[in-house]
């Protein structure tokens, strides 16, 4: 991102004591808002907290008997996989209709500016806004997806309160809102495509399906690394959607582990912070390797 | 295709794709009897505003909240990753790149692991439910875009701005604030924006730290309507309209700077 530095700059040492002097507030918050919740967090789950001991500080140093406690669970193994198909199924869908959008759009004819800024709207508008907007469209008997279904002749379905549906019906709700961000970033992309090399297809009479498989989707191979990698490491950690919608329920259907970490140290009368903040901490591990595989590719993209 | 067809076509995709946004409006707007009519009113013809008589009566506290909160977000954003992008940019500290990266790996940690560290924090410092510890909270979303943000558009000066200062004999602070800051009024506004956004729509922060205030946001007035009366949903969904003003706004007021913040992130440098 930063330049090499140059000697220049390396004989003058006033001149590095000023860079981090403007540096300074940022490095001094980073290590305060970010580094020291984690150690807090770490902490949290290498040790046996109760309500009292939570409060005191003094709660007994376990080793890893959280992250044991937490694998056993019954529950781990589910949250595991409904959070690999939410991320999966988001990511699939997210991906391929916002490029055919981008697509599309690309084209240029009247209002498609206009047009693709209002489909930025699904993306800006409040998380909890979307999921109480989709909670009551898939009301069991008032919404209207059941409505629009006994029309056209099907049996009504339990989004959110059968186990079958719920993770199905967080996931929607989860690509609707996915969509804009991959339309955009594509969008990007295509504009980096010189028009030139569409000409020469025209002129060669390549067909719009085939310029499409043999040429725009080659081209975009790395922006499309980059956006699905991305949107990877911001599906692992959705957790609004999810909680406001279904709670992770019913009967753990649509848990994942954002959620589960979530409803460990919050969710309960009696919270259990040290197994919630070792969840947490897995979540981050699953997060930071594809986040490495992500600063990678887009550092060979870009090279 | 046509262009005319293509309009049309787009036209359609987005009405689809609006739908839900027209569902939320076209609820707040229907009679508490005719909420569960089946099938239900597809336009609010016998339209009531006391969903929104409701939010006037109930939300606006809430909606002053989140109004600070966001405000406060965005001056303890811009006020620390202005000058942290300025440094990166153009002054090339040893040890910066590592910083990018540190700031990079920042992004990915989910909030609601980030949420649990502050709670253990805040609870010890007995500053849960107050306004400024969730303005703290909410700028570490903010920040590490801010910085990212700042570095790419300040590289991107002519370094014949600068060298003029400088043999005015300007210093790095002078140059900073007289040349560099005025100049970066997009960047400026870009991450503003997005801070502003993050921080009005955050629900993750709010519940953990600020869940037992009297200082609430709008998304905790949302959800605590949600839990408490379910039947009213013209009620909820007006309270969901008025919290979505600030994002429509931002779309109609800077369209431009949204789509350059979505992408700055994913594929420039």
């Amino acid at each position: 991102m930063t330049r090499a530095t140059r000697p220049t700059a390396r004989h003058r040492g006033g001149a590095q004591w000023a860079a981090w002097a403007f540096l300074a507030p940022v490095v001094l918050y980073l290590g305060a808002f970010y580094a020291y919740p984690l150690y807090r967090n770490l902490d949290l789950s290498l040790r046996h907290y109760t309500v009292r001991s939570f409060v005191q500080g003094d709660a007994p140093f376990t080793g890893l008997s959280n992250y044991g406690t937490v694998v056993d669970d019954p529950t781990f193994w589910p949250a595991v996989w409904h959070t690999a198909v939410f991320t999966g199924v988001s990511l699939a869908f997210q991906f391929s209709i916002g490029m055919a959008l981008a697509v599309f759009f690309h084209q240029n004819f009247r209002l498609s500016a206009t047009l693709r800024a209002l489909f930025l709207v699904p993306w800006l508008l409040p998380l909890i806004v979307s999921a109480s907007t989709w909670s009551w469209m898939l009301n069991s008997d008032s919404g209207i997806v059941n409505a629009a279904l006994r029309l056209v002749g099907l049996d009504p379905v339990n989004w959110l309160t059968s186990p079958a549906w719920s993770l199905a019906s967080v996931t929607i709700a989860n690509i609707w809102i996915g969509i804009p961000f991959n339309l955009v970033v594509v969008y990007s992309g295509l504009q980096a495509v010189p028009a030139e090399i569409y000409e020469a297809a025209a002129l060669d009479g390549a067909r719009p399906w085939s310029t499409f498989w043999r040429i725009t989707f080659p081209l975009l191979r790395p922006v499309s690394a980059i956006t699905l990698l991305l949107g990877l490491i911001y599906t692992l950690k959705v957790f609004d959607i999810i909680w406001i919608m279904t709670k992770g329920g019913p009967a753990d259907a649509s848990t994942t582990l954002a959620t589960w970490s979530y409803r460990l140290g919050f969710g309960n009368l009696l919270p259990a912070f040290g197994p919630g903040a070792a969840v947490g901490n897995l979540l981050i591990i699953a997060a930071m390797i594809f986040g490495l595989i992500y600063i990678r590719t887009q550092r060979r993209a870009l090279s | 295709m046509s262009r005319g067809l293509k309009t049309g076509v787009g036209v359609v995709l987005t009405a689809i794709m609006l739908f839900p946004v027209y569902w939320m409006i076209n609820v707040s707007l229907t009679r508490d009897t005719d909420m569960r009519d089946d099938p239900p009113h597809l336009f609010p013809l016998h339209g009531t505003l006391e969903g929104y008589r409701a939010v006037l009566d109930q939300q606006l506290p809430y909606l002053g909240n989140s109004l600070l909160i966001g405000l406060g977000t965005v001056l303890v954003t811009v006020a620390l990753s202005a000058p942290a992008g300025y440094s990166l940019a153009r002054l090339r500290p040893r040890g910066g790149g590592v910083l990018s990266f540190v700031l990079l790996v920042a992004q990915m940690i989910p909030s609601i692991i980030m949420a649990m560290g502050f709670y253990a924090i805040y609870l010890r410092l007995g500053v849960l439910n107050s306004t400024a510890g969730l303005i703290l909270a909410d700028s570490t979303i903010a920040v590490p875009f801010g910085v990212l943000i700042f570095t790419a558009f300040m590289s991107g000066i002519p370094a014949e701005l600068t060298a003029a200062a400088r043999i005015d004999g300007a210093g790095p602070l002078r140059t900073f604030w007289s040349v560099i800051l005025p100049v970066s009024r997009n960047a400026v506004v870009t991450v503003s924006l997005f801070a502003f956004l993050w921080a009005w729509s955050d629900f993750v922060f709010a519940t953990t730290l600020d869940g037992g205030g009297t200082q609430q946001p709008i998304t905790l007035g949302i959800y605590h309507y949600i839990g408490n009366n379910n039947q009213q949903w013209n009620a909820i969904m007006a309270t969901a309209v008025v919290a979505s003003i600030p994002a429509t706004l931002l779309l109609i007021v800077a369209q431009r700077y949204v789509a350059a913040g979505v992408t700055a992130g994913a594929v420039k440098d």
